[in-house]
């Protein structure tokens, strides 16, 4: 991974998870969901996918998919409570 | 059916060769394929991927007969969000579903841009059926031999059949 790999993550869900996995498992498991297109900058790379990703919130915490050509689509969470801010400031919510 | 590759009076139209994760042979092989041939018919080709998958075809080909330009693939995205380039053909060569998650990131981008995936490896059908956007696929079983999906990628470009 890039510079995502440098911050501390935690792995949510286990590699070989397919990027759709991915997306239920946010939108079944977090109350704070917020939707981004591909392309949209979180910890300075660009998220790959399917759009809508989803993004789950839960306080500073975000949740969130990201995929390598050769590792497939890990699911992450990484504590920032700026970045967090920011995803709320600039993601569509989940109605 | 399908329209062959069209560049109008000649004028070279832009292409992007995406490959995804090396470990299906196949993929080398269709992947200097495809560069030749676009490239023949005039193409301006960027060819991206991660370092890996560049790094062998700058060795398949030293005197870059076939390959061209090459870029990776995060400062590609980087340049195609930032509106720094575009391109008029995508070919996205996806044997995993990371590939398939690349692919649509390129037509959310590209939207105005030709988009084909190549769905190949050992159960290309699921992964086919996996995608959701609009775009024209290649769907072949390959693995270790290119010689079918390399017949359907002529037919697809409409390029000139070759016994080669």
């Amino acid at each position: 991974m890039g510079c995502i790999e440098n911050l501390k993550y935690e792995m949510l869900l286990p590699l070989g998870a397919s990027f759709k996995e991915c997306r239920e498992y946010v939108e079944k498991n977090f109350s704070e969901v917020w939707y981004v297109d591909p392309g949209y900058k979180l910890f300075d790379e660009y998220i790959i996918g399917l759009p809508p990703i989803a993004l789950g919130l839960d306080g500073g915490k975000i949740v969130f998919p990201y995929t390598k050509p050769c590792h497939g689509t890990y699911l992450l969470r990484i504590e920032d409570c700026d970045e967090a801010d920011r995803v709320r400031k600039t993601a569509r919510k989940k109605k | 059916m399908t329209e062959p590759l069209s560049i109008p009076g000649n004028v070279p139209g832009k292409a992007l060769l995406l490959l995804g994760c090396p470990e299906a042979p196949a993929q080398q092989a269709i992947a200097l394929y495809l560069a030749h041939q676009l490239r023949s018919h005039g193409a301006d080709l960027l060819i991206t991927g991660n370092p890996s998958v560049l790094n062998l075809l700058r060795v398949s080909d030293p005197e870059k007969h076939y390959i061209g330009q090459m870029m990776v693939l995060e400062k590609c995205i980087e340049e195609i969000v930032e509106k720094r380039r575009t391109t008029d053909l995508c070919v996205v060569c996806a044997h995993n579903d990371a590939a398939i998650a690349y692919a649509a990131t390129m037509h959310h981008l590209l939207p105005d841009s030709r988009m084909v995936v190549i769905i190949f490896g050992k159960d290309p059908e699921p992964l086919a059926a996996s995608i959701d956007f609009p775009c024209e696929k290649i769907v072949e079983k390959a693995v270790h031999n290119p010689m079918q999906l390399k017949a359907k990628v002529n037919e697809v470009f409409g390029w000139a059949a070759s016994r080669t």
